[in-house]
C-alpha cells in the first residue's frame, strides 16, 4: 500500500523540555492510523508539528507528504495539501450558523460577495455525507457536542481532505455518538481518505484502527499491525514499566476523621433546577489519601469546588465538619481559613498568575502568613518562597522566574506550594497530574506522600484509575452526582470501579 | 535530560536574584529617557527648561496629572480603565467653586466634602463594574458624559471664582521660609537635604537587612552609584526650586502621595492582591481574594484622587470653568502606559507612571517654549506613546 505521510526523526524542544525525540510516523493511503500514549507523551505536539502550528524550522526532522518534502509555515499551508486537524477543543464560532462555520475563511464568493445559495447547498451535501440531519442555518450553539463534532468533520470535507487528524474526538461523546463517528471514519476509509486517530479509549482503537503507533515520553516506542493489537500489548508499550514502579511506596498511618461532608446537595450554576450533586456523604481521615473515581461529568470537580467556598453551584445545602466541628465554607476565604485548600484541574486558568513570578504566586493564598498589619515582610516572603521551591523541587532559574515560562509539571508544583503554604488540614487535588510528564508525576506523588506523613489529609480526584489505585488508601466512586461505591485501595481494581459505575448507570436509566 | 538541568539549576538556587534586577532595567531606561528628553529641551530652549521659574511651573502644571496617574495605575493594573477622571475632576472643581464662592462654605469642610463626593462617584461607577461585571470602558465612558454634563449644569455654563486665598495656596503656595535669606528659600533646601538623608538611610538599612538574611542585592558599586545619582538629582532640583520661591505646597502633597502609593503597591498585601487580580482574576478569586470588593475600592480610590486633582486645578486657575479637566483622562492614561503598564492588567509600577507623566509634561512644556504649534504637539505626543508601548511589547516578545 502507498504511503501518504512520513515523518522522520522529528525532534521538538521547548525551554527545559524535549517534547519529541526522534519520532517517526508513517501513514498509508486509506488507513486509519491510531496514535496512543499517556498524557504528555507528545501526541498533540507531533500533530502540531505536522499541521504547521509549530512552523518549519522550529523543530528538527523531515516531513514527507505524497512523496514530497514539506515545509509547512502555518495551518493554511498544511490545509492546502489536504491535511486537516480537528482539535479536542472544537474551533467553531458558537453564534454563527453551520453553513457560515463550514465556509469560514473559505467562502464561495465572487468579487468578495458571498454566494450564500451555493454555500447552503454545499453544506446540505456535506451534512448528508456525515449523516447529520440539521438545517445549514442552525446556529452552532444550539447543537450538542456530538453534532458539533460532525460539523467539524463536514468542514474538513469541504476542504477536500486527504488526511484527517482527530484529537480525542470521542472524549466528550456518549456511546451512540462515538459509534456513529467511528463508523464515519470507516466510511471515509472506503473512499480513500486516511485518518490519524488520537485516543485514550483502547477499545475504540482496537475496533477501527489498521495500525497503531505508541508514543512514550516523546519517543516512538513501536508501530503495531492490526493482527498484533491487543489491549495488554498496547498498555505495556504505553506505560513501559510495571505499575509498582510508577508510584512511590508509603506506609499508611491513618488517624481520626479530619474532614466530613454530610448530605451535600448542589444545583447547577445556571440551570438552578438541575441537581448536580445529590446527597453526598464522605469523610477523610488524618494521614489518609482518599480518591474519587468517576467518568467525565460525574460531578467530581463540581463537588470539590462547591465545598471550597461555593466556588461552583447554587442552592447548596449540607454540612461540612473539620475535626468534628461544623464549619462555614460559604466563601473561599472562609474555606481557606477553616483549613481547606483546592488545587484546580486547570492550573493555567484557575491556578496561577502566569505573568508573575514564583515568589508572588507562592504566597498569594496566605499573604497574612508573611505580613504584619497588611505590610508584607520581604525577608519572610523570600524565605518562604525559597523553602517551598526546594520542598516541591521546582526547576527554575530562581524564585523570580515567571510561572508562565515553566513546564506543566513545575507549574503544578508552584500551585501545590501555594496551597501547602496556606497550611490546610485537607488538600483537595483535582487531576493533579493532568498534562504533565511521567517524571514530574512521580514527584507529585512523592509530595502527596510527604504531606500525609506529616499528618495532613488529601482528597484526590483523578480520571486515571491506575493513579488512584497507586496513590490512594481508600476510593469513592462517583456517578451522576452520587457516590455509588467505596472501597479500600487494597481491594479496589479498575474492573471493580468500572463495575460500580456501570451498575449505577443501569439503575439510573 | 531534565534531571541534569535540575541538578545544575539547583546549585544556583538562593543568591542569584538576576531576574529581579532585570525587571528594574525598564525603570532605569525610563529615567534615562526622561533625562535625555530634559537635556534635549534644555538645549533647544536655550536653557529655559531648567530655569527655576520654569521648573516650578512644570511641577504646578503636572501635579494633577500625576496625582490622577497614581489612581489610574491601580485601575489599569487591576485590568480596568477609567475614562471619566477628566470630567469628574472638572465637576468637583465646579462643586468646590459653588460651595466656596456661591454658598460661602468654609474652605476646609468644602474640600473634605469634595473629596467625599469624589469617592462617592468612584463608588457609583465601581459598583457596576465590580458587582455587575459591566465593562469599565462603558461605565466610565458613561461617567465621562454624565459628569461633563453635570459640571456644565452646576456652573450654568459660566466660570465661577475667585476662590478664598487660603484655598488658592493649595496650588500657588510654597512652603514658608523661616530664615528670610533673600533670594533663597533655606527651609526648602533643608527639607530637600533631610529627604535625601532619609532616603539613603532607608536604602542602606534595607540592604543591610537583606545581607543579614543571606540574600545578595545588586552589586555594591551599582548600589552606591544609584543612590548617589538619585541624591544628586533631588538635591539639584531642590536647589533650583529653592532659588526661586521654594518647594510648592502641591509638590509636597504629590510627593507624599507618590511615597504612599509606592509603599502600598510594593509592600502591602492590598497592593499585591490588585496585581494578582489583574494578572489572573479567576486564580486570584480561588486564592481567597475578594476580587469584587477590591475592584470596587480601586475605583473609589480613583474617584478621591480625581477629586483632589480637580481641586488643585481649580485652585491653580483660581476659577472653576465648565471646560476644566477636558481631555485630562487621555494624558493620565498615556502617562500610565508610557510608564510601562500593560493594557491586559497585572503589570505596571507607580514610579513608572510618575516618570511617564513627567515625560509627557516635559514634552508639553518644552515644545510650548520652543513655539511648536499645539497641533504638532499632539502628533508628537501620540507618536511617543505609541513608540513607548511598541518598545515594551517588542522587549517582552524578545524575552
Amino acid at each position: 500500500m502507498e504511503t501518504i505521510l512520513e515523518m522522520r526523526n522529528i525532534t521538538k524542544t521547548f525551554p527545559g523540555v524535549k517534547a519529541l525525540n526522534n519520532v517517526n510516523l508513517d501513514v498509508r493511503k486509506g488507513e486509519i492510523h491510531a496514535l496512543v500514549g499517556e498524557n504528555g507523551a507528545g501526541k498533540s505536539t507531533l500533530m502540531k508539528v505536522l499541521s504547521g502550528v509549530y512552523p518549519h524550522g522550529s523543530y528538527e526532522g523531515e516531513i514527507f507528504y505524497n512523496g514530497q518534502e514539506q515545509h509547512f509555515r502555518g495551518i493554511s499551508d498544511s490545509e492546502k495539501q489536504g491535511i486537516i486537524i480537528i482539535h479536542q477543543e472544537l474551533a467553531l464560532v458558537p453564534l454563527l450558523s453551520i453553513a457560515e462555520n463550514i465556509f469560514l475563511g473559505n467562502e464561495p464568493s465572487k468579487f468578495g460577495i458571498i454566494d450564500w445559495h451555493i454555500a447552503e447547498n454545499r453544506t446540505r451535501e456535506l451534512l448528508a455525507k456525515v449523516g447529520l440531519k440539521e438545517d445549514p442555518l442552525t446556529l452552532i450553539t444550539n447543537l450538542g457536542v456530538g453534532k458539533q463534532q460532525l460539523v467539524e468533520i463536514a468542514k474538513a470535507l469541504s476542504k477536500d481532505v486527504e488526511l484527517l487528524i482527530l484529537d480525542e474526538p470521542t472524549a466528550s461523546l456518549n456511546e451512540n455518538d462515538s459509534d456513529a463517528l467511528l463508523a464515519l471514519l470507516l466510511e471515509f476509509k472506503a473512499h480513500g481518505i486516511s485518518s490519524i486517530l488520537i485516543s485514550h479509549k483502547l477499545n475504540e482503537v482496537g475496533k477501527v484502527a489498521d495500525r497503531i503507533t505508541v508514543l512514550r515520553d516523546g519517543a516512538t516506542i513501536e508501530t503495531l499491525d492490526k493482527q498484533d493489537i491487543s489491549e495488554d500489548r498496547i498498555v505495556t508499550s504505553m506505560v513501559g514499566r510495571q505499575l509498582a514502579d510508577r508510584f512511590p511506596q508509603r506506609e499508611p498511618n491513618i488517624g481520626e476523621v479530619v474532614f466530613e461532608v454530610k448530605d451535600w446537595v448542589v444545583h447547577h450554576h445556571i440551570h438552578s433546577e438541575r441537581t448536580v450533586i445529590n446527597g453526598i456523604n464522605l469523610n477523610v481521615r488524618r494521614g489518609e489519601v482518599v480518591g474519587i473515581a468517576g467518568l467525565m461529568g460525574a460531578g467530581r470537580t463540581e463537588f470539590a469546588m462547591s465545598v471550597f467556598g461555593k466556588a461552583y453551584g447554587r442552592n447548596i445545602s449540607g454540612e461540612v465538619f473539620i475535626k468534628g466541628r461544623q464549619v462555614d465554607v460559604s466563601t473561599i476565604g472562609k474555606a481557606i481559613d477553616n483549613g481547606i485548600a483546592y488545587v484546580t484541574e486547570d492550573r493555567k486558568t484557575y491556578g496561577l498568575n502566569l505573568i508573575d513570578h514564583i515568589k508572588h504566586n507562592t504566597t498569594i493564598a496566605n499573604l497574612n502568613g508573611v505580613s504584619h498589619n497588611g505590610v508584607i515582610d520581604d525577608m519572610a516572603e523570600l524565605k518562604v518562597a525559597n523553602e517551598y521551591r526546594r520542598k516541591t523541587n521546582i526547576r527554575s532559574s530562581s524564585i523570580y522566574q515567571k510561572t508562565g515560562n515553566l513546564s506543566g509539571g513545575n507549574q503544578q508544583k508552584v500551585v501545590l506550594s501555594k496551597w501547602l503554604f496556606a497550611n490546610p488540614d485537607l488538600l483537595i487535588l483535582d487531576e493533579p497530574t493532568r498534562g504533565i510528564d511521567v517524571g514530574a508525576k512521580y514527584e507529585i506523588y512523592t509530595i502527596i506522600n510527604q504531606l500525609v506523613s506529616e499528618g495532613k489529609s488529601v482528597l484526590m480526584i483523578s480520571s486515571e484509575m491506575p493513579e488512584l489505585l497507586g496513590v490512594c488508601d481508600r476510593i469513592y466512586v462517583m456517578n451522576q452526582g452520587r457516590l455509588v461505591g467505596e472501597m479500600p485501595a487494597s481491594e479496589a481494581s479498575q474492573e471493580k470501579i468500572m463495575r460500580a459505575i456501570i451498575r449505577a448507570e443501569g439503575k439510573a436509566s | 535530560m531534565t534531571i541534569e538541568t535540575a541538578a545544575t539549576q539547583g546549585k544556583k538556587d538562593l543568591a542569584t536574584n538576576g531576574s529581579a534586577l532585570k525587571g528594574n532595567y525598564r525603570e532605569y531606561g525610563l529615567v534615562l529617557a526622561l533625562i535625555l528628553i530634559m537635556i534635549f529641551f534644555q538645549y533647544t530652549t536655550s536653557g529655559v527648561l531648567f530655569k527655576p521659574v520654569n521648573l516650578t511651573n512644570l511641577v504646578l502644571q503636572n501635579s494633577y496629572i500625576i496625582i490622577m496617574a497614581l489612581g489610574m495605575l491601580l485601575v489599569i493594573v487591576a485590568g480596568h480603565i477609567d475614562l471619566s477622571v477628566g470630567s469628574v475632576s472638572g465637576f468637583i472643581g465646579g462643586l468646590a467653586a459653588v460651595m466656596m464662592v456661591r454658598w460661602q462654605i468654609h474652605y476646609i469642610p468644602a474640600t473634605i466634602l469634595c473629596l467625599i463626593m469624589g469617592g462617592a462617584i468612584g463608588a457609583a461607577q465601581g459598583y457596576w463594574i465590580a458587582y455587575h461585571k459591566i465593562p469599565s470602558f462603558i461605565v466610565t465612558l458613561a461617567g465621562m458624559l454624565v459628569f461633563r454634563g453635570l459640571a456644565l449644569w452646576l456652573l450654568g455654563g459660566q466660570s465661577v471664582g475667585p476662590f478664598p486665598p487660603q484655598f488658592q495656596l493649595l496650588s500657588s503656595g510654597f512652603i514658608p521660609d523661616f530664615f528670610g535669606y533673600p533670594g533663597f528659600n533655606v527651609t526648602s533646601m533643608l527639607v530637600g537635604i533631610i529627604l535625601v538623608a532619609l532616603m539613603i538611610y532607608f536604602s542602606v538599612r534595607g540592604r543591610a537587612k537583606r545581607e543579614k538574611h543571606g540574600y545578595q542585592g545588586e552589586p555594591f558599586t551599582l548600589f552606591v552609584a544609584k543612590n548617589l545619582i538619585i541624591a544628586g538629582i533631588v538635591l539639584f532640583l531642590t536647589y533650583l526650586l529653592s532659588s526661586y520661591k521654594g518647594l510648592p505646597n502641591v509638590l509636597i502633597v504629590m510627593s507624599l502621595l507618590i511615597a504612599l502609593f509606592v509603599f502600598v503597591t510594593k509592600r502591602m498585601t492590598v497592593g499585591r492582591r490588585i496585581y494578582a487580580m489583574g494578572g489572573n482574576e479567576k486564580a486570584a478569586k480561588l486564592s481567597g481574594i475578594m476580587t469584587e470588593r477590591l475592584t470596587f475600592l480601586t475605583f473609589v480610590n480613583m474617584g478621591v484622587l480625581a477629586a483632589l486633582a480637580g481641586l488643585i486645578f481649580a485652585a491653580r486657575l483660581n476659577t472653576a470653568t465648565p471646560k476644566a479637566g477636558l481631555g485630562f483622562e487621555l494624558d493620565v492614561i498615556a502617562a500610565v502606559f508610557i510608564g510601562g503598564a500593560s493594557a491586559m492588567g497585572g503589570v505596571g509600577q507607580v514610579m513608572g507612571a510618575v516618570i511617564g507623566a513627567f515625560i509627557m509634561g516635559v514634552m508639553n512644556n518644552g515644545m510650548s517654549i520652543m513655539g511648536v504649534n499645539i497641533d504638532w504637539q499632539q502628533v508628537i505626543k501620540g507618536l511617543v506613546l505609541l513608540a513607548a508601548v511598541i518598545f515594551d511589547v517588542y522587549n517582552k516578545n524578545k524575552a
